[in-house]
């Protein structure tokens, strides 16, 4: 057998590696492709408005009629920018956008890479992501775009650190950095076992400091179009610009995977009775994070954009004291007979 | 062990090629027609008066060494907490005792006003 053969050469895991990445990077561009869409019709029908339907059977080659148009569009370098940063910048922000998909486990242990340090991972390539921006405000060398990167910057790292605890929280009660067993220490009857309910402050804090990491209104201000134009991408046309949207847009359904996997069960069905254990785990997976993706563009279409002051109040004197203080007392409960509600 | 990071090294090259494909493709397949005033830095029609490399408000650097401050605390939460059942009461306390020095050191700096942004 040909297959047989080639599973035995030495570069036989290199190739499956490459087999998996394919797998994982083709879904997720069409996936992004269409949220795009999406996010389009959900907040138009919000609006009562129809949303793109020219393009297509209502609308649904509108994706592919923006791909094309931004690959022939021209790709404008201002004569005063850095022109080497400027280029590198939206691959700075594409890459560790696709790298982070790496640790995802889509079932137990189905991950392009399977890793023991897996949310460790996830946290030092996520935290990547805001070179690209950083970059491309000062390669500019463009008003808008220096002060959109400054508060970007600002603002991502102030979540980072809220984002952070959360996740300190999720491995006091899973005991792993194996997103795999994080996933399996929540097993066990229903949607009450997952860790949405007994962490739940760090679920809120988490979900709602994805929306900030990913610059999604509310908390836009890095881009806030109304005040700064476009914010650090201002300078960016064609191909340029496609690349930081396909990152934002990749890190949206990143933090709702993440979220689903962390805080809502990933594969596991909500009640672990007969109709909903004969649907595969990759479908409730792919359920959860289509939720949360959903709550991302309702949350878009229902609240007007935070003031920067108040967008910084809540990263540093909301979230980081209430992860703190949770922190603690899940602590405490570990520690007292308590813990059999959390185990 | 280290055989679960070689497809995160061959992801890091697949991931450069998806990105800067589209980008090379997109600087070759669109039209070139530069002129001066496309290429200015955009500032809302106006022509732009300075550099935009100005100086910039100093509360960002402080947030920027709070960050760091904070990020090296969760560096040190992160091993703790895997390791929770392991360590017991005692690993329990020692965090606290740390976690609570800390927060005396947050508290300072709130009321010193550097997490204020009017």
């Amino acid at each position: 057998m040909v297959f047989a053969h080639l599973t035995s050469t030495p570069w036989w895991p290199a190739l499956w590696s490459l087999l998996k990445i394919v797998f994982v990077l083709v879904p997720l561009l069409a996936a992004v492709a269409y949220l795009t869409l999406a996010e389009r019709k959900v907040i138009g029908y919000m609006q009562i408005r129809l949303g793109p339907n020219r393009v297509g059977f209502r609308g649904l080659l509108q994706p592919i009629a923006d791909a094309l148009k931004l690959l022939f569009k021209e790709v404008v370098i201002p004569t005063n920018a850095n022109r080497f940063l400027f280029l590198t910048a939206p691959v700075l922000a594409f890459v560790p956008a696709m790298l982070v998909w790496a640790a995802v486990p889509f079932g137990p242990d189905v991950a392009i890479a399977n890793m023991n340090a897996g949310l460790l991972y996830v946290l030092a390539v996520a935290g990547l992501g805001v070179y690209g921006i950083i970059v491309a405000g000062w390669a500019s060398n463009s008003k808008y775009a220096f002060l959109g990167a400054m508060r970007a910057a600002a603002q991502l790292v102030a979540y980072e650190i809220a984002m952070g605890f959360a996740l300190v929280g999720v491995l006091m009660v899973a005991q792993s950095l194996n997103l795999s067993k994080i996933v399996e220490a929540q097993a066990g009857g229903g949607f009450w076992s997952w860790y949405w309910l007994p962490l739940f402050p760090f679920f809120l804090v988490y979900f709602i400091s994805g929306v900030a990491e990913t610059n999604r209104a509310p908390f836009d201000v890095a881009e806030g179009e109304s005040e700064i134009v476009a914010g650090f991408h201002v300078e960016y046309s064609g191909m340029g610009f496609a690349l930081f949207f396909l990152a934002e847009y990749a890190n949206m359904i990143f933090v709702s995977i993440l979220t689903s996997v962390l805080f809502l069960g990933g594969w596991y069905p909500p009640l672990a009775i007969a109709p909903f254990t004969w649907v595969p785990g990759i479908v409730w997976l792919l359920l959860k994070t289509a939720f949360l993706l959903y709550v991302f563009l309702w949350i878009r279409a229902t609240f007007p954009r935070y003031r920067y002051d108040q967008i910084m109040r809540l990263g540093w004197k909301v979230f980081i004291p209430v992860t703190i203080a949770w922190i603690v007392v899940i602590g405490i409960a570990l520690e007292t007979p308590l813990r059999s509600l959390l185990r | 062990m280290l055989d679960h990071y070689l497809p995160v090294l061959i992801f890091l090259l697949v991931a450069l090629l998806v990105g800067v494909i589209p980008l090379w493709l997109g600087s070759n397949l669109g039209p070139k027609r530069p002129d001066s005033e496309k290429l200015s830095p955009y500032e809302c029609g106006f022509e732009a008066f300075e550099d935009a490399r100005v100086k910039f408000d100093v509360r960002y650097y402080l947030v920027a060494i709070l960050f760091i401050l904070f990020d090296l605390e969760i560096a040190f939460l992160f091993p703790w907490a895997v390791v929770f059942d392991a360590i017991g009461m005692t690993g329990f306390v020692a965090m606290m005792i740390f976690l609570a020095i800390l927060v005396v050191g947050f508290i300072y700096e709130w009321k010193k006003g550097a997490l204020e942004w009017e």
